[in-house]
């Protein structure tokens, strides 16, 4: 994603969040990551394990400001609470949450989903892609500033795989829908507050997340020859959607999945020649 | 084969910042590389955009030295 173009600016200025799910260079919430700082954003990263934090370290220090790193399993209640409480030494107060964190077994990526997918695999593809984010939402809300001083704003990452059938995505896709089901019943427990909860549905991107998925080059492929704008989804465009939702520039928008896939969601057949 | 040897020796060079000579055909990724088991995801992907291929994973899961890389891709590419 080196040749990605972040705008410059202060759309961000002040405002305090934790991006979950940088596992290297070519992950969205790293892009997200790029285009919040641009503008302006003060920024803290959890990460889990010693694998990724080597990825995600060089990653950090080369934001500008202080970011800093916070370890996190999601799947861990004192993790957790270790980690909120680091947020709240430092920042005391947060404005913002991206949330793209998700996991399944690759046995689970390919094939069958109704003979392949076990009780703990399903449990755990839960757990990790959807629970999670209800659990980082109670407690990022909890250190959000009051409505009049401008409430909060949460995002987090989705994939048309919950709402259509596509091959292989399989367990991952009905945590996907959970995940956004999720979404809008946190927007309205939230809204009062005045924090939005908002996803983003992009299309496929060669991140780690794609490589776990079987037969991913294909899923690219098909996304841009499909694709309203014949192109692939966008580093820009993702990051572009997230500065939107969780800048003030999204004001009343909540409870929203945002397709942000160069039209592929809303085709229903393929084009079938000049004539159309 | 040799030039799909140089740029896989290339990718893996940037990837897993290794000095030049360790890179030969018999080198493991893991063993001699340096390589975590993301580093070896990583890599397959790097291929895969390099020469425009995919590779499965019950192939990549073979795939453990750079002699391996190579002998795979040139079969696809050649």
């Amino acid at each position: 994603m080196s040749d990605s173009v972040f705008p410059a600016g202060n759309l961000m200025k002040g405002k305090r969040g934790l991006v979950m799910g940088v596992a290297n260079k070519n992950s969205i919430a790293w892009g997200i990551a790029q285009q919040l700082a641009a503008q302006g954003a003060e920024l803290a990263f959890s990460y889990q394990g010693e694998e990724l934090e080597k990825r995600v370290r060089p990653l950090v220090e080369s934001l500008p400001g202080e970011p800093f790193m916070v370890t996190a399993d999601v799947t861990d209640d004192a993790s957790m609470d270790a980690c909120f409480e680091a947020l709240k030494k430092k920042w005391g107060k947060m404005d913002f949450l991206v949330h793209a964190i998700a996991f399944a077994g690759k046995d689970e990526l390919q094939g069958s989903f109704t003979h392949n997918t076990t009780r703990e695999g399903f449990k755990r593809a839960m757990d990790v892609s959807a629970f999670s984010f209800v659990d980082a939402a109670k407690r990022a809300s909890a250190m959000m500033p009051s409505r009049e001083e401008g409430g909060g704003a949460m995002i987090s990452m989705t994939y048309l795989g919950s709402e259509r059938v596509v091959p292989n995505y399989n367990v991952m896709g009905v945590a996907k829908a959970a995940l956004e089901a999720s979404t809008r019943y946190i927007a309205r427990d939230l809204g009062p507050l005045g924090i939005r909860v908002n996803a983003i549905s992009a299309g496929p991107m060669r991140t780690l997340a794609m490589a776990g998925i079987s037969g991913g080059r294909t899923l690219m492929k098909t996304g841009k020859d499909w694709s309203m704008l014949k192109e692939d989804t966008r580093m820009e465009g993702v990051a572009g959607a997230a500065l939107y939702l969780l800048s003030d520039l999204g004001h009343s928008c909540t409870g929203e999945v945002l397709h942000v896939d160069a039209g592929f969601h809303a085709v229903g057949v393929p084009d079938i020649g000049e004539e159309g | 084969m040799s030039d799909v040897f140089d740029r896989v020796k290339k990718i893996v060079i940037e990837h897993l910042d290794v000095e030049e000579d360790k890179v030969t055909e018999k080198a493991s990724f893991i063993d001699d590389l340096g390589a975590d088991s993301l580093d070896n995801v990583e890599l397959v992907m790097a291929f895969e955009e390099e020469f425009d291929i995919e590779i499965p994973d019950d192939a990549a899961e073979h795939i453990q030295t750079v002699g391996d890389a190579v002998k795979f891709i040139s079969e696809k590419v050649g």
